[in-house]
């Protein structure tokens, strides 16, 4: 069984990795059709650095990820506290609301949220609503809802008493705030907004239904690329992203289990002090 | 779950350290610039400095100092689409003859101002004042060309070609590409069936949407500019394309071969056209300008392969182009062509809905309904299984306990 | 408290921008799309669709159901390694999501077209090549490859929170390998199955890049039909009624799905 399921494991890694590997090669291709290796060249490297048609839209996807993502948290974190607070019934209340965009298929979100535009451009009488605003307006709905279920785990684990003792510490309302509830759920405010930002950066369903001429993200012309005949130069972009992301993911895992090695080197020491110490 | 959240959490970290590590080698984006246009051009529909060619948007930027923001369609339909949605402003568009009919018609051009745009002299007077724009007062020709079928000399025998019917020809089934958009797909089953391009009767039209969905178990798919993709890399043998086109694709792959539809075929003009709220009327023309001039004219259009509206830029073509009887075919060829008129908006919207039925046949699977009406009825009896199983159980050990309860 | 006012700004964005949206679907979908009047021919058109939704059901269920079987052995094996290795395989099953799926999707395209990588190399063998592409089959390919993270990661959540002393005490018991697993690990585990079931079949059931370009001509679902309606032949409220029929089927399906949860705690991610 165990061999079994290493084995099953192996192949499910392959199938996932094939795919990656296929476009890997595609871009040091000098055709452009990724099924016929006609020879090595970096020529889609300079392309892509070239033309500067897709740099600055992965620069433009950033942006909008970073202004999303840091909106979204703020109004996400004030509303899980808020909503932390309520009574039980009011609060099923406001976890249906946050649902709502959870549950929805994206296209779905992408489509009411193009119609609203749509219809807020014909009563005021505009002509072009859909760019920047819209792009950001509907990333950080889509946004809000991972913000707050990241920063409410945290927000119940932690001891309810905890800011009356900082205030009988002597700090004020605010301070005790700032100082001990905002510290106390920092983890889950990041990885919420960390969640949002992946999430925005990567999104093309919602972007494409709301995205206007002005401002293009990066997902939104991919789709774009790959209706037309190819360019390698994609396949270029591709492959500098991934070694960046996996790169940054390596140093994590390694840095993570350095971490893990000398906890458990300092809960050695520990124990074999406390031995010491009892035999002594 | 605290594990997984740190898990995500790392992740996420990548995620972001990635973001910024790339956002910080990238020159910062284009931020709208005071002088700026946006153009929404056709995909593949100017020269982009690929090959050596001119690269006319570039060149545009250096001679004004305009920049262009530069958008691609794939077809006339999805250009309206577009414009019509709102919520998105063009300073210059390029549709087709019909839809320029169809947008003044709905009030949707802005009138140019021909003397920003001296170059217009330079235009063949046999394209100017078509029908489609009478008194040429908002639109200004970049093109003409044709439609024909592309095919692959190596997959495809030469008697089967010649007409329409080789796109209805099972032989290659599955190796036929369809235009995706309802016009030109209706018309070439009405070239097919020796109907008027433009008919606007509702018994036509269903007989062309008819032919339509008895192609559709041959066709590889509905595309636009793929269909480059495809039939380069042999994917699919047999297109119905724009004639310039094909002058591009037989440099890639020079088995690809063309043929004028022995039936009526399409006579197009593609047309420069300044949409309603355009944001920088000045800049667009002098872009339209600048398009006009012959050596620019010339230029791109030698690498477009499409035919040039203008003698003047002939001169700076290389001949062999302009020579070519596929780009400038002869005048009994050109005479089985007709161009597309803008047809009545219920002519318009019955030809929508019947290409929606075409698009969307096929979709009926008995197999798929059954698979789903058994997972369905599998699902509801486990759910029903294991309610009753978890009542028996609790049953029985309250029968169990009182028994106990009993003994002692 | 005073904190209740901190939700405001929230709930002001949340009606603005999620409720009245679904308010303004409604709104077209009942309404005529060229004189703007009140009718129902929409969402009776709705009905013409009905071959089409069911396919999309299908394939997408049947793509779920593949994840899962395919995921659970992974999960399983990823929740029973060191910790150091588990983060590892965490990470190499993260990967993949991090990069746009369009992407992912046009690099099967190549795969598995007539004239694809694994076609040449069919004929490099001397053999026929295989109808790979523009098969149902693809789609649901395409769909498993894309959303299998999204049902190994919940499960491995949920797997790697077991308490491996219950397996022991079961076994213990006299549970055999197969016992334990029905008994003890896959009740344990259905909150994770569950959520990881729903997370790959919204996406799948209203997906319509994958099928665009892993289907054939007549493999339309419900997705691409919705993104022509707003991209290609404008027709918002037809558009609209269709948008309005997927999200209650949707709110339907994840209904049936929480029935077997018993109203356990669903992990999300």
């Amino acid at each position: 069984m165990k061999t079994f399921n290493k084995v099953f494991t192996v192949l499910v890694f392959i199938f996932l990795y094939i795919p990656m590997v296929v476009l890997l090669i595609a871009s040091f291709n000098t055709g452009s059709d990724p099924a016929v290796f006609k020879g090595f060249t970096f020529h889609n490297y300079g392309e892509l650095f070239r033309d500067g048609v897709l740099l600055p839209l992965l620069a433009n996807s950033c942006i909008l990820a970073v202004l999303s993502s840091l909106i979204a948290t703020i109004i996400g974190t004030m509303a899980a506290l808020g909503i932390h607070n309520m009574r039980p019934r009011k609060r099923s209340l406001y976890m249906a609301i946050t649902n709502i965009p959870l549950t929805n298929p994206e296209i779905v979100t992408g489509v009411s949220l193009a119609l609203l535009f749509a219809f807020f451009g014909q009563l005021m009488k505009m002509q072009s609503v859909l760019g920047f605003t819209t792009l950001l307006i509907a990333h950080i709905t889509f946004n809000l809802p991972y913000v707050i279920l990241s920063v409410m785990p945290k927000l119940s684990q932690m001891d309810p008493d905890l800011e009356d003792a900082a205030m009988d510490l002597g700090c004020n309302r605010r301070q005790a705030f700032f100082k001990v509830v905002i510290h106390e759920i920092m983890p889950g405010i990041i990885s919420g907004a960390l969640m949002s930002f992946t999430m925005s950066l990567d999104d093309f369903v919602i972007s494409y239904f709301v995205y206007g001429p002005k401002f293009v993200t990066l997902p939104v012309e991919i789709y774009n690329y790959t209706k037309k005949p190819l360019q390698p130069k994609i396949y270029a972009l591709f492959t500098l992203m991934f070694i960046v992301i996996l790169l940054v993911m390596i140093l994590m895992n390694v840095l993570q289990s350095r971490d893990y090695k000398s906890m458990r080197a300092r809960r050695q020491a520990l124990n074999t002090q406390k031995r010491e110490g009892t035999e002594v | 779950m605290i594990a997984a959240k740190r898990n995500l959490f790392r992740r996420l970290f990548a995620g972001l350290c990635s973001g910024l590590l790339l956002a910080a080698l990238l020159p910062l984006p284009a931020s709208a610039e005071e002088n700026s246009i946006n153009v929404y051009n056709w995909g593949q529909y100017i020269s982009d400095g690929t090959d050596g060619y001119i690269d006319v948007n570039a060149a545009f930027n250096e001679a004004t100092g305009i920049k262009v923001n530069y958008m691609t369609f794939d077809s006339n339909e999805s250009l309206y689409t577009k414009l019509k949605t709102g919520g998105s402003t063009y300073d210059v568009i390029i549709p087709s003859d019909y839809m320029i009919g169809k947008l003044i018609s709905e009030d949707m051009l802005e009138p140019i101002d021909f003397s920003h745009i001296p170059n217009y002299r330079y235009i063949d007077e046999s394209y100017k004042n078509q029908p489609y724009d009478p008194d040429n007062a908002y639109s200004v020709p970049y093109t003409w060309g044709t439609v024909g079928v592309i095919y692959n000399t190596k997959y495809v025998d030469a008697e089967d070609t010649g007409s329409w019917d080789l796109l209805w020809n099972s032989k290659y089934s599955g190796k036929i590409l369809m235009f995706d958009n309802p016009r030109d797909a209706f018309a070439i089953a009405e070239g097919k069936l020796g109907l008027s391009l433009n008919t606007r009767e509702e018994e036509d039209l269903r007989a062309a949407a008819y032919q339509l969905i008895e192609q559709k178990p041959l066709v590889q798919a509905y595309v636009m500019d793929q269909i480059y993709d495809k039939m380069e890399r042999e994917e699919a043998w047999i297109a119905p394309y724009y004639a310039g086109d094909y002058l591009m694709m037989a440099e890639e792959n020079p088995d690809l071969a063309f043929y004028f539809p022995k039936e009526s075929f399409n006579l197009f003009i593609d047309a420069l056209c300044i949409p309603k709220g355009c944001q920088n009327k000045e800049g667009a023309e002098a872009y339209i300008n600048f398009l006009c001039q012959p050596e620019i004219c010339g230029e791109n259009l030698e690498y477009l392969g499409y035919s040039a509206p203008e003698t003047a830029a002939k001169e700076y073509m290389d001949p062999e182009v302009t020579g070519s009887d596929i780009a400038y075919p002869a005048e009994d060829v050109l005479s089985r062509g007709e161009s597309f008129l803008n047809l009545p908006v219920e002519a318009n919207q019955m030809m929508d809905s019947l290409w929606l039925e075409v698009k969307t046949q096929g979709g009926t699977d008995p197999y798929a309904l059954w698979c789903m009406i058994a997972f369905v009825a599998a699902v509801l009896l486990y759910l029903a299984a294991s309610r009753i199983r978890r009542k028996r159980r609790i049953a029985r050990r309250c029968a169990r306990w009182k028994t106990e309860e009993n003994k002692i | 408290m005073k904190t209740a006012r901190l939700t405001t700004p929230y709930l002001v964005w949340m009606i603005l921008f999620t409720i009245v949206p679904l308010g303004i679907v409604i709104y077209f979908a009942l309404t005529d799309s060229v004189t703007g009047q009140f009718t129902w021919e929409n969402i009776a058109r709705i009905s013409n669709y009905g071959p089409i939704i069911l396919k999309s059901i299908w394939l997408a269920l049947l793509s779920s159901l593949l994840c899962l079987v395919i995921g659970y052995p992974v999960a399983y094996h990823i929740a029973q390694q060191k910790p150091s290795r588990q983060h590892f395989l965490y990470m190499l099953i993260m990967l993949p999501m991090c990069i746009s799926f369009l992407l992912r999707t046009m690099a099967w395209v190549s795969l598995l077209d007539d004239t694809g990588i694994i076609n040449n190399f069919i004929r490099a063998l001397g053999l026929k090549p295989l109808p790979l592409i523009r098969t149902n089959a693809a789609v649901v390919l395409g769909m498993v490859y894309n959303y299998l993270p999204y049902m190994i990661l919940p499960l491995y959540t949920v797997l790697v929170k077991i308490d491996p002393r219950l397996i022991e005490a079961a076994q213990d018991l006299g549970c055999n390998n197969g016992k334990t697993f029905r008994r003890v690990i896959l009740p344990l585990s259905v909150p994770g199955v569950i959520s990881g079931f729903t997370m790959v079949f919204v996406p799948a059931v209203s997906t319509f890049y994958i099928s665009q370009k892993l289907g054939s001509s007549g493999t339309t679902l419900i997705g691409d039909v919705i993104e022509s309606q707003f991209k290609a032949a404008y027709n918002p409220n037809l558009g609209a009624a269709l948008s309005l029929a997927l999200m209650v089927l949707v709110l339907i399906c994840i209904g049936i799905m929480n029935r077997f949860s018993n109203g356990e705690e669903v992990v999300t991610l």
